[in-house]
């Protein structure tokens, strides 16, 4: 699709392959087999590499959080695993199976759905119709638009409202409610803060453990690191392209999300080829 | 008296100029794409009437299910092909090749069935049938018929949009096809269907028109197309009872137009068009979704 200046990328990724099992979780994952395992990959925006090789592991039960400052690639990361772009390299596996050749639509009605940056509402449609699209081809499971209006009360009433009229907190709400319907298995969730109060984020990340609750396990990139510190289970931070840091928040010091975020460090020498 | 009969026959012939519109508004609304093979299809759709009748023996009114879904396939078939694929490469490839579907189309009518202008009978009796209201109104029951055919066509198109599954994902997907995706919508698939409704619904228009008058192979390109889009344009782009408006103000200025004199029936129509153009460039019907 783009003209590529720079050879496929084939360099091992930063960070060590597996981690140890038993690392904490909301619910450490049953057999331990990865969720999503993504390798190496290589993501191009035409000529510019967006991702030099980015790999991760993520658990069932898992909050796994991507950090990272603005052009880091964590979007784009997120993108390409809902299959919103096709990787130059690597490969995406879901649940054992390869998924990197995917079409996004039935990633989604496998069990992958992002909730998008911006949250990309259809504006010409009600909040209720919003829901009901999300479901249209959703899988079986906990998630209804019942329970969706157990988790955000206020949306039983306004449901018949158009969301263009809603505030940017109500409308992340329910862009949220949009992919729960789908029943994921894999939530994305792409910069859920963007744009909002932190008043409302904290709202909003409230509904978290209820989502957790339903089995479904989550991973978010987040701007905003001490939100991420809090709700993430495992985190990951990427600098241009490059993962800088890896652990669970537990492990990394402030010092060191410091260093990986704006690059003070050793992971400065990755240029941008 | 004969005013009012003018704005009458021109109200009557307007519900057929929303049903020449409503696809093409769909198609523009969904996928961007502007159709410019919609008058020949019509046409198309005429000669295939033609030719079921004259195969089957079918009564007219039972032909024109049977047109609509062999139009309706016809529109998957050519969206999920040749328009998906123009699409792929870009707004301006659309116009190109919705334009080359145009002159295809139009010559193989006339390599298959001449030149000449051809009508769908529907009984002597029935055409000249009318009634009349006072002595001097007279009107045509067949006008009568094809604007409530026309209208519970929009009406059933418009229930389909706002409730069933498709119909919303028709909605979503003309909002923003990536989200659409993340939903799980294959928006091809999407796009495939609201291609069907629009020939579906010009199927229903030529038949009509061919009930009415005649068709003949350049028809489409000639007159239907730029009807089409007038009536688009006086009702405002994306509102299926705005195109409704816009076809029944089309139908009347041309009807008043050719009661002054016969040869301003066009000027009329195109006068009218200009003139909501230049006050009211979104339509008297604003913006906004179908709904």
């Amino acid at each position: 699709m783009s003209t590529r200046s720079d050879p496929p990328g084939g360099r091992p990724p930063v960070p060590p392959e597996g981690r140890p099992d038993g690392k904490p979780g909301y619910r450490a994952g049953g057999n331990g087999a990865p969720l999503l395992e993504v390798r190496d990959l290589v993501v191009h925006h035409g000529q510019l590499r967006a991702l030099s090789g980015i790999s991760l592991t993520v658990f069932p039960g898992e909050v796994y959080a991507l950090i990272g400052a603005n052009g880091a690639g964590k979007s784009t990361l997120l993108r390409t695993i809902a299959g919103l772009h096709h990787p130059t390299s690597g490969s995406i596996a879901y649940d054992g199976k390869d998924v990197t050749g995917l079409r996004p639509d039935k990633r989604a009605t496998a069990g992958i759905v992002m909730v998008p940056e911006g949250r990309r509402l259809f504006p010409s449609l009600t909040l209720e119709d919003n829901l009901k699209v999300g479901m249209s081809f959703a899988r079986k499971g906990h998630w209804t638009i019942d329970r969706v209006y157990e988790l955000f009360p206020w949306m039983k009433e306004r449901r018949g409202q158009k969301t263009a009229q809603m505030s940017g907190g109500e409308q992340q709400s329910v862009a949220i409610g949009r992919a729960l319907v789908a029943n994921p298995r894999m939530l994305l969730l792409d910069e859920l803060s963007l744009g909002l109060a932190p008043v409302i984020v904290q709202r909003i990340y409230a509904m978290l453990p209820q989502v957790l609750e339903s089995g479904i396990t989550i991973l978010l990139v987040e701007q905003d690191v001490s939100q991420a510190l809090r709700v993430a289970t495992h985190l990951q931070c990427l600098l241009e392209g490059h993962v800088t840091l890896e652990g669970t928040p537990a492990e990394v010091t402030r010092e060191q999300v410091e260093a990986a975020y704006f690059g003070a460090t050793e992971g400065s020498d990755h240029g941008l080829g | 008296m004969a005013w009012v009969n003018a704005i009458i026959q021109g109200i009557l012939i307007g519900g057929l100029y929303a049903l020449f519109a409503c696809g093409l508004s769909l198609m523009f609304g969904v996928m961007k794409v502007v159709n410019l093979a919609h008058g020949d299809l019509a046409v198309m759709a005429g000669y295939i009437g033609v030719g079921v009748i004259a195969v089957t023996h079918v009564p007219v009114l039972w032909s024109i299910p049977i047109v609509v879904i062999l139009m309706a396939v016809i529109g998957y078939i050519l969206q999920r092909s040749i328009i998906q694929g123009a699409i792929s490469r870009g707004e301006l490839t659309t116009l190109i090749v919705t334009f080359g579907l145009s002159i295809i189309i139009e010559n193989a009518l006339q390599q298959f069935f001449t030149a000449n202008s051809r009508g769908i009978g529907v009984g002597e009796s029935f055409i000249t049938a009318s009634f009349s209201i006072g002595s001097q109104i007279v009107i045509p029951w067949l006008y009568v018929v094809i604007f409530v055919l026309a209208v519970v066509v929009l009406l059933g198109l418009q229930q389909y949009l706002s409730r069933s599954r498709y119909g919303r994902l028709i909605r979503a997907v003309a909002d923003d096809q990536e989200a659409a995706q993340l939903s799980g919508a294959n928006y091809r698939h999407v796009f495939g269907i609201a291609a069907a409704i629009a020939f579906g619904t010009v199927a229903v228009a030529g038949m009509f028109e061919g009930m009415i008058t005649t068709i003949s192979p350049t028809l489409g390109t000639d007159t239907i197309l730029l009807f089409a889009f007038a009536s688009v344009v006086i009702g405002g782009l994306g509102s299926l009872w705005g195109t409704l408006l816009g076809g029944v103000i089309l139908g009347v200025a041309q009807a008043v137009g050719a009661q002054i004199n016969p040869s301003w029936e066009q000027l009329a129509g195109y006068a009218v068009f200009l003139l909501v153009l230049v006050i009211r460039p979104q339509g008297l019907v604003g913006q906004g979704a179908t709904s």
